[in-house]
């Protein structure tokens, strides 16, 4: 498992890499809210076109993006569909476009197919990038214990959390090992993991499950020692080696994100006063 | 520093609470001092006791329920049940303990963020932290290694940052439990040197519990523990002078140990303390110009 690499980090060199992790999550927060704020062809002309310039700054190969995409073009299809079929114009002098049996589908459908399409594909390109592409999984956690700190007022175990997630992260790529390891040792006493029914497949799993969970609790119990002699207690009085710091470009990343939500209110208005095109 | 000893244990023995609350008795009667600096080895066969008398220094185990005598570190002691927080966590950033699993003590994910993590549990500030943590990586000779991933280095380097990690916590006595044992010769050799380093030149007390003779010639004084009780105490070289004693334990000489006392039986004058080969070659070559 020599080149495993947790997650979907890619790296590159970009702006977007080098901002804040909690920078970025506001960023990706605010991003979905102003998905949603879309109203009509105007606005989700400007998200669908802030989404691939998005994908500009990343510096990530569009191919890579769309490898994300592709994993909910099901989903997509099927709101699209559903869109299509289910929207009645109730507007005055409303023409369907195609009718035949009890199915009508209006022009009003298809605007709102496309409108969907556009906004589930920008949230998702727009968290991708702002997120799992450009943030590894531990500046994220980070960034997650910083934001959230405020909740360990309410008794909310934040610190134990991000403690968990941390050890997920390091302790995954050893288990991953080990699973290979046992595996090959289970295969060379004969074990077959690939033939058979679905059943007997199963079956074959469980002399690797079981020892990998023996060494897992093995695991746990001499890591938990080990934290403890080094005098780990709790989140309490810790403090950090790695402190994030917000520079110039995160607030200027946030400035262009609150630019954002501002046009695309400004053209929702303007698209209501005027009687712009299609309106959600 | 001067006359009193670092660790002091009188009349110690223990036991874990078995089934039905039964005493499993493991150390009967221990009784023995180690000064500030010293290097001392522990031999014993498995199940002597050596790593419950190591979890015993640094609390790891706080059961005291068929615990008799005293165990004092640096003056503390360490059964005391009225210890405060902030004393058990002195102890155990005092006496720092590596283990034999390099993989089970890591906690980061990126190396110089697990040497780190002592010192943040003691809340070191800023740049304090980051100078025990550049100090301790040069220490073990890992700075090149500082944002690597753990699961990405040899079971050797492994076991450096490791100590690494222990080291910036700034101890006075480190245990090393069979921390040598999962490791291939040369990561042992790096081990190994890394620790007689702490030793030499940071002065720290190391206590090293270890099932290779060779690794115990090296150090000041060896410990024989032999179901739980101390069998021998002194250099390596009076202990193994004591070789039927030792192979009763179930413990073996090191081999060039055994070489020169065959040498011995033989008539042939080797002469001198041999505990490690050049010794013994030396003994053999001086033997054989006499000739
Ligand atoms: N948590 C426990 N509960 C009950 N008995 C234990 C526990 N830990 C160890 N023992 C028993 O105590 C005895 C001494 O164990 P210990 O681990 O101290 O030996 P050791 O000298 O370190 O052996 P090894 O060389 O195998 O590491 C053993 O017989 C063991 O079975
Ligand atoms: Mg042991």
């Amino acid at each position: 498992m020599k080149g495993f690499a947790f997650g979907q980090y890619y790296p590159a060199n970009s702006v977007l890499h080098r901002m804040d992790p909690r920078a970025k999550v506001i960023c990706a927060v605010a991003y979905i809210v102003a998905s949603f704020l879309c109203k009509n062809t105007f606005s989700f002309v400007l998200l669908f076109v802030s989404a691939f310039a998005l994908i500009l700054i990343s510096r990530i190969p569009l191919k890579v993006v769309l490898r994300s995409v592709r994993a909910l073009i099901f989903i997509m299809a099927f709101t699209a569909v559903l869109n299509i079929f289910w929207i009645v114009d109730t507007a005055e002098g409303a023409v369907p476009l195609v009718e035949f049996w009890i199915i009508k589908i209006y022009t009003k459908g298809l605007y709102h197919a496309a409108f969907i399409l556009v906004r589930i594909l920008a949230m998702v390109i727009g968290t991708g990038l702002f997120l799992t592409y450009t943030t590894t999984p531990i500046a994220l956690t980070d960034a997650l214990e910083s934001l959230l700190r405020p909740l360990a007022k309410i008794k909310v175990p934040v610190h134990a959390f991000a403690m968990m997630m941390t050890i997920a992260l390091r302790f995954i790529p050893t288990i991953m090992e080990e699973t290979e390891k046992i595996m090959s040792a289970q295969k060379a006493r004969g074990a077959d993991f690939t033939t058979g029914s679905l059943a007997k497949r199963a079956k074959a799993l469980i002399p690797i499950i079981i020892p990998l969970f023996a060494s897992a609790f093995r695991r746990a119990d001499e890591l938990a020692t080990a934290m403890e002699c080094r005098c780990y207690h709790g989140g309490e009085g810790r403090t950090k080696l790695r402190i994030l710091r917000y520079h110039a470009r995160d607030f200027l990343g946030m400035l262009w994100i609150i630019l954002f939500i501002a046009a695309i209110v400004t053209l929702n208005i303007l698209g209501a006063r005027f009687g712009w095109l299609y309106t959600m | 520093m001067e006359n009193k000893p670092f660790i002091h244990v009188q009349n110690l023995s223990y036991a874990y609470v078995g089934e039905d609350d039964r005493p499993i008795p493991v150390l009967k009667d221990l009784s023995l001092d180690i000064r500030e600096g010293e290097y001392v080895v522990i031999l014993g066969h498995n199940g002597s006791g050596k790593s419950t008398f190591a979890k015993l220094l640094n609390l790891v185990i706080d059961d005291y329920t068929y615990a008799e005598g005293t165990i004092l570190v640096d003056g503390v002691d360490v059964m005391s049940p009225d210890l405060t927080d902030e004393e058990v966590l002195d102890l155990r950033k005092n006496v720092g303990m590596v283990f034999q699993n390099p993989d089970n003590q890591l906690v980061a994910t990126v190396v110089e963020e697990d040497v780190a993590f002592g010192p943040e549990n003691l809340g070191i500030p800023q740049p304090e932290l980051r100078q025990r943590v550049d100090q301790a990586l040069a220490t073990v000779g890992m700075s090149a290694y500082a944002h690597h991933e753990p699961h990405r280095l040899s079971g050797g380097q492994k076991q450096r940052v490791a100590i690494a990690g222990i080291i910036a916590m700034k101890p006075r006595c480190m245990i090393f439990d069979e921390s040598t044992a999962m490791l291939d010769p040369v990561g042992r050799r790096e081990v190994l040197e890394t620790i007689e380093k702490l030793n030499r030149e940071e002065g720290i007390t190391v206590i090293s519990i270890t099932h290779y003779m060779d690794e115990a010639a090296r150090a000041d004084r060896v410990i024989v523990l032999s179901d739980g009780k101390l069998l021998l105490d002194g250099t390596p070289g009076e202990v193994f002078t004591h070789s039927d004693t030792l192979r009763k334990a179930g413990l073996d000489l090191p081999q060039c140990t055994a070489v020169a006392q065959y040498l011995i039986t033989k008539d042939l004058p080797v002469h001198g303390e041999i505990n490690t080969p050049e010794q013994c070659a030396e003994a053999i070559l001086n033997a054989w110009k006499k000739m």
